[in-house]
């Protein structure tokens, strides 16, 4: 749970108030100015609206330069970010030919494999040559190859489910396996802070949806057992079915599911289990197996598997995992499946490659290595982040750790003071995250070396005390924040 | 008290609004409020301000008695639920042939080498020398995957460059990528229409087109199929009866060519209606781009219409340019706007850097040789010049459509009965005459209801006689099936 001090909170509408006066204020002057001169299209409405077109203009442009940063090599621990600059108060910013080698603390390059690879990257090469790198058409009609089938297979051995389905983006696989497994008359409880993916496909289904607290099963159950006794809305007819959507580490909080917990409400109640492992699938537990490896869930009491290949495979893509059943159901009805052309083959090997080298199917140990040195990694450095009086959220083993900012200015300023001294980190505020809530992102990957951390935790240190973020800094109050923790684990 | 309590209320009900608007997802409403802020003056305030009202108030409604525990624990374990999936009936067991090598002109099934309609390949470009090395430089520079999305990091300098190059194609002012064809249509549309907004659509589009309709939850209004005296009359019934529709933000969204029909769309009548009426149009040229037109540049080109009178333009790569992802591109305005609004562009990671890279190439490639667009035109011609009399079946398609539509001339009344000759025609295309075909396959949730009928996907790359062999082979086995009948 985030609380935040009296101070802050003040201090941080104070600001929020102050960027919304001005910007009415210019917006104000704007309009005189549009009238006078008749600039605005007749006839036709606004394209954009009024709130979400003022917070574009007079919010995020003052600091877009500290998002959408290009680079110009692959994500790994290091790569170079491209310079920007602007001339018109930061409205527009043109990129440069000169470039900073940055350590990186933004990619989920979870395991490293975002780079060129010695063993994927010639397969994947060889399958470019072989496959090409589409196949222009849909799964069911001429976009299965040899590839696909084998890619299935290897994924749903990997997460221990009988079957699998592929999907090229993680996000159509959300949002468009939810509509095909509910509809109206089912009830859809999500987690108050899921993907939008989840949040989309669950509105695209038609089924009700009911929120329940994050991470909170006792909310869950509540949840759950006041839904079941009330029925569908009006007509009180008993639902039809219950799907319960989490995931297995969320990517704004760092924190770990709940799943042992959760997955127990669900059964008691008869709900599905739908488990989105977007950051957690390769990047927690022993053998890279996820969420229900690292907490001990039996994969066999999560109904629907759902994960990306974007992050700790570095490929693109997402699947579905569960019963025989389920997959076959899927590839009859999935429209992604019928709709949608076919995971590309050179990313369907990257996935199967990096695969085996996390089982050590490619006769080295370096998938062992890479899963012990992310979790040693985050371990570390959110502990160093701890002791520096950060406030920081998120669970032990989780290589996702979000540093609280809040305040608006502090957003840029953490993020500039970071890349000046090559340290390229996220920030992310509304609408990302709530409005008081405003942070900065870290995620930790197995190719950083311990060296590359101190160097990082220098700078943070560093930047955090000239932006003023160490919310925790004296020694008694870290140890209070600890016990809370405890207190809601 | 009640005029006060129904002003409390009201204003309790435009701050709720205000806050629906601010983050205009229902869960964010919830992460809003469930933040539990300490020493939080304004939520205390109002608190205390609800509490005093409720406390002075007298109820007047009858007491509701809740259940019991008990009762609860009752009702929970009486309920019943649905299987999650219904059982599997023999027709859901339905495998696709497997390939055995690229999805070109030519590929190989069962260890039989076919001869693939089944491909959007249309310029023949899958394979092509220039894009496999363009590929691989882009893939020992880049690895695979951006491993992040847009905002985060994973822009990388091929997304820019790539966005750069299709607008200059195009010649529009910016354009936008998008890491899948698919999400490409459903995040666009409800970046744009809201709630409120009317939407005057063809009842054919594809559903990535129906999903972002049902995501905008805006107004929606269905035309005929590529009617434009239907789409003419309710233009005018929209703008007619309602003086407030000046105020409200009016689009039509068309298909260029359309994936259930292969029909294409008169862009220059509908260029005409939307600014009589003043609508904005949204356009889909998936199947369009690198086909029609002399030079690729897509249905503008072929109905000679400037490119900015269409507002927004979308597409998927995955057809003509023979890689992966999707675009958006339009005015500079329109672009911007999906870089901060656009779910499927925020929340996703980035396309694949070699997939762009082969898009820039592909670009290149149609720019250099326009002959391949020539030869596409003229494979066209000749597979409908010999389907023009196959038994029981009809091209629906436009003359100059890569998808060749092939209907049956008698429906047998459903969807489903329809499918299922179509489906026994193309099985036996490719178990004896090695000719590879798809029927156009419908999920559950698309509503479009168009006839089925089998899709032909024309590629530059096929030879004369790979046409011929169609042409005949096909001949052959509706001879078979409907005289089988
Ligand atoms: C929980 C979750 N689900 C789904 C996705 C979407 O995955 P992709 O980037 O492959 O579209 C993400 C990515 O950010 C995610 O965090």
């Amino acid at each position: 749970m985030i609380t935040i001090p009296y101070l802050t909170a003040l201090t941080t509408y104070f600001s929020y108030g102050l960027l919304f006066a001005f910007g009415q204020f210019r917006d104000f002057f704007r309009k005189i100015v549009d009238w006078w001169s008749h600039s605005s299209l007749q006839g036709y409405a606004p394209i954009c609206l009024g709130l979400e077109d003022f917070y574009i203009r007079r919010l995020y442009l003052r600091i877009q330069d500290c998002f959408n940063r290009p680079i110009s090599s692959p994500p790994d621990a290091w790569f170079d970010v491209v310079e920007r600059i602007s001339n018109d108060n930061n409205k527009t910013l043109k990129r440069t030919t000169r470039v900073n080698r940055c350590l990186n603390l933004g990619s989920y390059n979870y395991l490293g494999f975002a780079a060129a690879d010695e063993y994927c990257t010639p397969r994947v090469i060889e399958t470019l040559r072989k496959f090409s790198a589409s196949t222009c058409s849909t799964r069911v009609d001429g976009g299965t190859t040899t590839l696909h089938a084998e890619l299935e297979e290897c994924v749903a051995n990997f997460v221990e489910k009988p079957a699998a389905i592929v999907f090229g983006m993680g996000y159509v696989t959300n949002s468009a396996i939810l509509p095909v497994l509910i509809g109206k008359g089912g009830l859809i409880i999500s987690d108050s802070l899921n993907h939008n993916s989840i949040v989309n496909g669950a509105r695209g289904s038609g089924a009700t949806i009911r929120v329940f607290q994050h991470n909170t099963p006792s909310h869950l159950e509540k949840v759950l057992r006041d839904q079941i006794a009330e029925g569908q809305p009006r007509t009180h007819r008993p639902w039809k079915k219950i799907i319960v959507v989490v995931e297995g580490i969320y990517s704004m909080e760092g924190e770990l599911c709940k799943l042992p917990e959760i997955v127990s409400i669900c059964k008691k109640y008869k709900a599905y289990v739908y488990l989105d492992e977007a950051h957690s699938i390769g990047a927690v537990g022993k053998t890279g197996r996820g969420v229900c490896e690292l907490l001990s869930v039996d994969t066999a009491d999560v109904d629907v598997m759902m994960g990306t290949f974007t992050k700790s495979f570095g490929s693109c893509g997402g699947y579905i995992a569960g019963s025989k059943e389920l997959i076959q159901y899927l590839k009859y009805t999935c429209p992604a499946h019928l709709y949608a052309t076919s995971v590309s083959p050179p990313a369907a090997q990257q996935i199967i490659s990096s695969i085996k080298v996390i089982l050590g199917e490619d006769g080295s140990s370096r998938g062992a290595q890479k899963l012990a040195r992310i979790r040693e990694n985050s371990n570390f450095f959110r502990s160093e982040l701890q002791k520096m009086g950060f406030e920081v959220l998120g669970d032990n083993d989780s290589p996702v750790m979000p540093i609280m900012l809040y305040n608006p200015a502090k957003i840029p300023a953490f993020s500039r003071e970071c890349l000046k001294r090559n340290v390229a980190v996220v920030t992310v505020a509304f609408p990302a995250t709530p409005l008081l809530l405003a942070r900065a992102r870290i995620c930790i990957s197995a190719a950083h070396s311990r060296e590359d951390l101190i160097k990082a935790l220098e700078v943070i240190s560093t930047v955090g005390d000239m932006v003023g973020v160490k919310y925790f800094p004296a020694e008694p109050k870290k140890q209070q924040l600890e016990g809370d923790r405890f207190k809601l684990d | 008290m009640d005029t006060m309590l129904s002003a409390f209320e009201t204003m309790v009900k435009s701050v709720s609004d205000w806050v629906t608007l601010a983050c205009d997802t229902p869960f964010a409403r919830a992460v809003v409020f469930g933040v539990p802020i300490r020493g939080h003056l304004l939520v205390e305030g109002l608190l205390l301000v609800v509490i005093l009202f409720l406390l002075s108030q007298k109820s007047y409604k009858p007491p509701k008695r809740p259940l019991t525990k008990k009762e609860v624990d009752e009702l929970c374990d009486e309920w019943v639920p649905e299987p999650l999936i219904p059982t599997i009936s023999e027709e859901m067991k339905y495998e696709p042939p497997v390939l055995e090598s690229a999805a070109g002109p030519h590929t190989v099934i069962n260890g039989k080498e076919v001869v693939n309609f089944t491909s959007a390949n249309y310029l023949g470009l899958l394979g092509n020398d220039k894009l496999q090395e363009s590929c691989t430089k882009a893939l020992e520079k880049y690895g695979v995957g951006s491993c992040g999305p847009r905002g985060f990091y994973g822009t990388i300098d091929v997304h820019l460059d790539c966005e750069a190059r299709i607008a200059k194609f195009l010649g529009t002012s910016d354009s936008i990528l998008y890491s899948y064809g698919l999400s490409t249509m459903f995040s666009t549309i409800p970046a744009f229409c809201k709630k409120g907004d009317i939407v005057v659509v063809d009842e054919g589009v594809h559903w990535g087109i129906q999903n972002g309709l049902h995501l905008s939850r805006s107004t929606i209004i269905y035309f005929k199929h590529n009617d434009m005296t239907s789409l003419q009359s309710i233009l005018e019934n929209v703008t007619h009866d309602n003086k407030r529709t000046k105020k409200i933000r009016r689009y039509i969204i068309v298909e260029a060519i359309y994936q259930n029909s292969g029909q294409v769309a008169p862009l220059d009548e509908i260029i005409r209606l939307k600014e009589k009426y003043r609508f904005r149009v949204i356009l889909d040229e998936s199947n369009s781009i690198g086909v029609l037109g002399g030079s690729g540049r897509g249905l503008t080109e072929h109905c000679k219409v400037p490119i900015e009178k269409v507002d927004i333009v979308t597409a998927a790569m995955g057809h003509a340019l023979a890689t992966e992802g999707g675009f958006c591109t339009g005015s500079a305005r329109v672009i911007d706007h999906q870089r901060l609004s656009s779910s499927g562009y925020v929340f996703s990671a980035s396309l694949p850097p070699y997939l762009a890279s082969a898009a820039i190439t592909a670009i290149d490639v149609l720019e250099d040789s326009p002959n391949l667009i020539t030869k596409l035109k003229d494979n066209i011609a000749t597979l409908r010049k010999g389907l023009s009399d196959v038994k029981g079946l009809e091209i629906v398609s436009h003359p100059e459509s890569p998808i060749v539509f092939l209907r049956l001339k008698k429906s047998t009344g459903s969807i489903k009965g329809d499918l299922q000759v179509l489906e026994d025609i193309a099985d036996h295309l490719l178990k004896e005459h090695d000719v590879f075909v798809a029927t156009s396959k419908r999920a559950i949730v698309d509503k479009c209801k168009l006839p089925a009928g089998i899709r032909l996907y024309v590629s530059a790359a096929h030879t004369e006689s790979d046409l011929g062999r169609a042409c005949e082979s096909l001949k052959k086995a509706t001879a078979r099936i409907f005289e089988g009948q």
